[in-house]
C-alpha cells in the first residue's frame, strides 16, 4: 500500500459562506474525482465494509463497476440493496459502518465510500434509472405506517415482491424525519421528494394526514383487508431534561426548532406563517447528530453565538466526525462536561441556563465513560436553548392498539422475525430500537419485507 | 385536497363549515380536534371539532389571524389543502348529575357536543354563552334544543345580561346546590377565572387548553402545559384537563411568545 494515495477530500462550500445558506455543505465528487477514489478500494475478497453496512450494499462491486465506466451498471448494484442511494451517501455514519470496516483504514484512511456512493446515487437520480419495471400486483394489501426511512425502505421491498404496498403518513408531507428533521443543507428536500417519486412510479400508493391509531386504527386497517402491517412510526416524542425552568417561553425541543425550520419553512420573520423566535445567544443541549443540526441551522437563521453543552467528553459525541468538523469550522463552540441543571428567566421567557461542570468516572453500560457531578457551577446569559437529548417512540398507536406489546420506554417489542405481539404486524426503526439511524431503519425495514413475505406466503399456504 | 360542502357565517367573524373528511370523521369524538392547512404554504391550525355528518366534519372558526381569515375566503366546493384527525384525547365525559358549561366566544362550539354528551347521559344541563355583543354570542339555538337552561352575557349588554360569564356564573354556583360540574371553554383568562370561581364554590372544573402547536401528533412539544408540576403535551394527552391545578399564567405566557410574529402576519394581509 506504499504507492496509496491519500483519501481524497470532498469538496465544500467555505464556511463563512455557508453559515449565511441553507444549500448543501459538501459538494460531492465530480466523475474524475469519484474515479480517483475509487482507486484506492483494493477489491477484498471479502469485505469486511459489506458487512458493516445494515443493508449489505455490494461496495466493492459498485466500485469496480464506476472505474469500469459502468455508471448505470454501477447505481444499479447500489439501489437493488438500498433503495436511497443518495440520502444514505449523505447521511449514513460512515465512519462506524463500511468506512470503519475497510481495511486501508488500519494503516491510512478508509476510501471514502459515502462520497462515491452519493456520486452514483445522484447520478441514477438525474437519469432517472430507479425507474424500472415491477411486478404486477399480487392482489395482497399491505399497510405500512410511516413514510420515514423504515417505511419507505420496507414499502419498495414490498413491492418489488408484488404486494399492493399502501403507506400511511400522519404529516402533511411524505419523508418523516429526512423532511422535518434533517435541514437542507446536509440533506436538500428535492432528494427526498426525487427518492419518493421513485416508489410512487413503482405503484406504491401514499396517503397522508392519516394518524394510524387516530384516524384508522391498526385493527380497522385490518378490516380494510390489509393482511400485513408495519409499523415505522419512527422516534418522534421528545425527551425532556426534567431540569426547572423546561416551559419557559424560547425553550425549544429540537423537533419543534427544526420542524419549523425544515417542514413549515420557518426563515425570516415576517415572510413565513410559521416563523422561528431566535435571538443572538443560542444553547443547545446534546451531541448527537440533531443537536449538531439544531446548532448549525441556529447559526444560518442569523444567531451570533451558538454553543453545544455536552455532559460527557469529545471522543463520547454520538453525532457522525464530519457534522461535529463542520459544526466547529461554522463556529459553534462546543462546551464539553457540563450539564444543564437549572434554567432562569424574566417575564417567563428563558434569559440563562445554569450548568454543572462534570468529570469522567468509570465506563458506564454503553462503554463511555460516566459523567460524574462535581458540585461546581456556571451560567451562561442566553435567548434560547434547544433541548436535542433524543427522542422516543410517539405512544399514538400503543395507546390505541389492543394487545400490542412496548417496553417501559414506549419501543414495541418485536420477535426474532420483527413480528409484534399482535399478529400479522411488524415493526422496525426508531420505533422498536429508540431513536437511531437513517441506515439502520432503512435496514430493518427491508428485513421486514422479508418476514412479511414469508409470513403472508404461509399464511396462503395454509388456506388455499 | 378536502372539499367545503357547506358554510355559513353567524357573524362578521364567525364563520360555520362542513368540510368532507372521511378518514377524520370516522373514529372523531367530542373533544377531539383537527389540524388544518388552507394551502400548499398554509400554516397548521389546530380547530376542535364541532360535529360529525357522515363524512362530514363541522369546524367553526373566528376570523381573527391570517390562517382563518384565508380560510374564511373559501367558499362551497372550494378546497382546503390538509385536514388531519381526530387528534387529541375525546373529552371524558364524567358520572355527573348537573353540568353547567361556560363558553366564551367560539369557545361555544367545541362545547355544543360535550355538553349534549352530558345531557345523553342523563345529566342536567345549563349554558352560559358570552360573547362581546349580540353578534358573538353563537350557537344560541342549538344550545336551546336541549339544553335546560341557557344564559346570555354581553359586554355592552346587547343580548342577555350586561357582564362576563363569571358575572352569571357566580349567583348560579351559589344558589344551585345541584350544579356538581363546569366545563368552560373560551379565551384563556377566561377559563382562568371560571376556574377559580369553581374553585372557590367547590365545583369540579373541566377545561379545553389551546396553547400554540404544530404537528399536533406529540412530536414538537410546543403545547407543553403544566397542571400539578407535571408538563404534558395538549395535542395527546389533552385538550381537555381538569382545571383545578392547570397553571394559566404560564399558558398565556407560551400562547403570547409569537404575539408580534402574528401581529406580521395581519399586516401582510392588509397589504395583499
Amino acid at each position: 500500500m506504499k504507492n496509496m494515495k491519500p483519501r481524497l477530500k470532498v469538496r465544500e462550500q467555505e464556511a463563512v459562506e455557508r453559515n449565511n445558506n441553507f444549500l448543501e455543505v459538501a459538494l460531492g465528487y465530480s466523475l474524475e474525482e469519484a474515479k480517483q477514489e475509487a482507486l484506492r478500494c483494493i477489491q477484498c475478497k471479502n469485505p469486511r465494509c459489506v458487512q458493516a453496512c445494515p443493508v449489505r450494499v455490494k461496495i466493492p462491486e459498485f466500485i469496480k463497476l464506476l472505474l469500469e465506466d459502468a455508471l448505470d451498471e454501477s447505481f444499479e448494484t447500489i439501489y437493488d440493496d438500498n433503495i436511497l442511494p443518495s440520502i444514505c451517501g449523505r447521511v449514513c455514519p460512515q465512519e462506524s459502518q463500511c468506512e470503519g470496516a475497510c481495511i486501508l483504514g488500519i494503516k491510512a484512511e478508509p476510501v471514502n465510500i459515502g462520497a462515491l456512493e452519493r456520486f452514483v446515487g445522484d447520478y441514477g437520480m438525474d437519469k432517472d434509472l430507479a425507474d424500472k419495471p415491477v411486478p404486477a400486483s399480487n392482489g395482497i394489501k399491505v399497510a405500512v405506517v410511516g413514510s420515514g426511512p423504515a417505511g419507505l425502505a420496507n414499502a419498495a421491498s414490498l413491492r418489488r415482491k408484488g404486494y399492493d404496498v399502501t403507506i400511511f403518513e400522519a404529516l402533511h408531507d411524505y419523508g418523516g424525519v429526512l423532511k422535518y428533521g434533517i435541514p437542507d443543507f446536509r440533506l436538500p428536500k428535492d432528494i427526498v421528494t426525487n427518492e419518493i417519486d421513485n416508489l410512487k412510479k413503482m405503484g406504491v400508493t401514499f396517503v397522508k394526514n392519516a394518524v394510524i391509531g387516530k384516524s384508522i386504527t391498526i385493527d380497522q386497517l385490518k378490516e380494510e383487508g390489509y393482511e400485513s402491517i408495519f409499523i415505522g412510526s419512527g422516534a418522534g416524542l421528545p425527551s425532556s431534561l426534567g431540569i426547572p425552568g423546561e416551559n419557559l417561553s424560547g425553550v425549544y425541543f429540537a423537533n419543534e426548532f427544526l420542524t419549523r425550520v425544515n417542514l413549515m419553512k420557518a426563515r425570516a420573520v415576517p415572510d413565513s406563517l410559521t416563523p422561528v423566535k431566535l435571538g443572538d445567544n443560542v444553547a443547545v443541549v446534546g451531541g448527537g447528530n440533531v443537536a449538531m443540526d439544531a446548532a448549525r441551522t441556529a447559526k444560518r437563521l442569523g444567531a451570533k453565538n451558538v454553543f453545544i453543552l455536552y455532559r460527557r467528553d469529545r471522543k463520547s459525541l454520538p453525532a457522525r466526525l464530519d457534522e461535529i468538523h463542520h459544526a466547529e469550522e461554522e463556529g459553534i463552540d462546543l462546551r464539553l462536561l457540563q450539564n444543564p441543571v437549572e434554567l432562569t428567566g424574566e417575564d417567563r421567557i428563558v434569559k440563562q441556563v445554569k450548568v454543572e461542570i462534570m468529570k469522567l468516572g468509570e465506563p458506564d453500560s454503553s462503554g463511555r465513560q460516566r459523567p460524574l457531578p462535581t458540585g461546581k457551577y456556571k451560567t451562561y446569559d442566553i435567548d434560547n436553548i434547544i433541548i436535542s437529548i433524543g427522542q422516543k417512540p410517539n405512544p399514538i398507536i400503543k395507546d390505541n392498539t389492543a394487545g400490542l406489546d412496548t417496553q417501559p420506554w414506549g419501543g414495541i417489542i418485536t420477535d426474532e422475525y420483527q413480528m409484534t405481539s399482535v399478529e400479522g404486524v411488524f415493526a422496525g426503526g426508531d420505533v422498536v430500537t429508540g431513536a437511531a439511524t437513517v441506515i439502520l431503519a432503512m435496514g430493518a425495514g427491508k428485513d421486514a419485507a422479508h418476514h412479511m413475505d414469508e409470513y403472508l406466503k404461509n399464511k396462503h399456504a395454509r388456506t388455499s | 385536497m378536502y372539499k367545503i360542502v357547506d358554510k355559513k357565517s353567524y357573524n362578521q367573524d364567525v364563520d360555520w363549515m362542513l368540510v368532507e373528511a372521511p378518514l377524520v370523521a370516522r373514529n372523531a369524538k367530542p373533544g377531539h380536534f383537527v389540524i388544518l392547512r388552507v394551502d400548499v404554504d398554509g400554516e397548521r391550525i389546530p380547530l376542535t371539532i364541532a360535529g360529525i355528518d357522515g363524512n362530514n366534519v363541522e369546524i367553526i372558526y373566528q376570523k381573527m389571524g391570517y390562517s382563518t381569515k384565508l380560510l374564511g375566503e373559501k367558499n362551497v366546493g372550494d378546497t382546503i389543502e390538509d385536514f388531519v384527525g381526530p387528534l387529541g384525547q375525546a373529552a371524558h365525559i364524567r358520572d355527573k348529575k348537573h353540568v353547567i358549561g361556560v363558553a366564551g366566544g367560539v369557545g361555544s362550539a367545541p362545547l355544543l357536543p360535550q355538553l349534549r354528551a352530558y345531557k345523553e347521559q342523563g345529566a342536567k344541563v345549563s349554558v352560559i354563552l358570552g360573547g362581546r355583543t349580540k353578534d358573538y354570542v353563537i350557537l344560541k339555538k342549538e344550545y336551546e334544543a336541549f339544553c335546560d337552561h341557557v344564559h346570555i352575557t354581553t359586554d355592552d349588554g346587547s343580548a342577555g345580561q350586561k357582564g362576563f360569564v363569571t358575572d352569571a356564573l357566580n349567583p348560579l354556583l351559589e344558589s344551585d346546590d345541584t350544579i356538581d360540574h363546569v366545563i368552560a371553554i373560551g379565551p384563556v383568562i377566561m377559563m382562568k377565572f371560571v376556574t377559580e370561581m369553581a374553585k372557590k364554590h367547590d365545583r369540579s372544573i373541566d377545561v379545553s387548553l389551546n396553547p400554540i402547536m404544530i404537528d399536533g401528533t406529540g412530536m414538537c412539544g410546543n403545547c407543553r402545559v403544566t397542571i400539578d408540576d407535571k408538563t404534558y403535551f395538549a395535542c395527546i394527552d389533552g385538550p381537555d384537563f381538569p382545571g383545578e391545578h392547570v397553571d394559566f399564567d404560564e399558558l398565556m405566557s407560551r400562547q403570547n411568545f409569537y404575539k408580534d410574529e402574528e401581529h406580521a402576519c395581519k399586516l401582510r394581509l392588509k397589504k395583499q
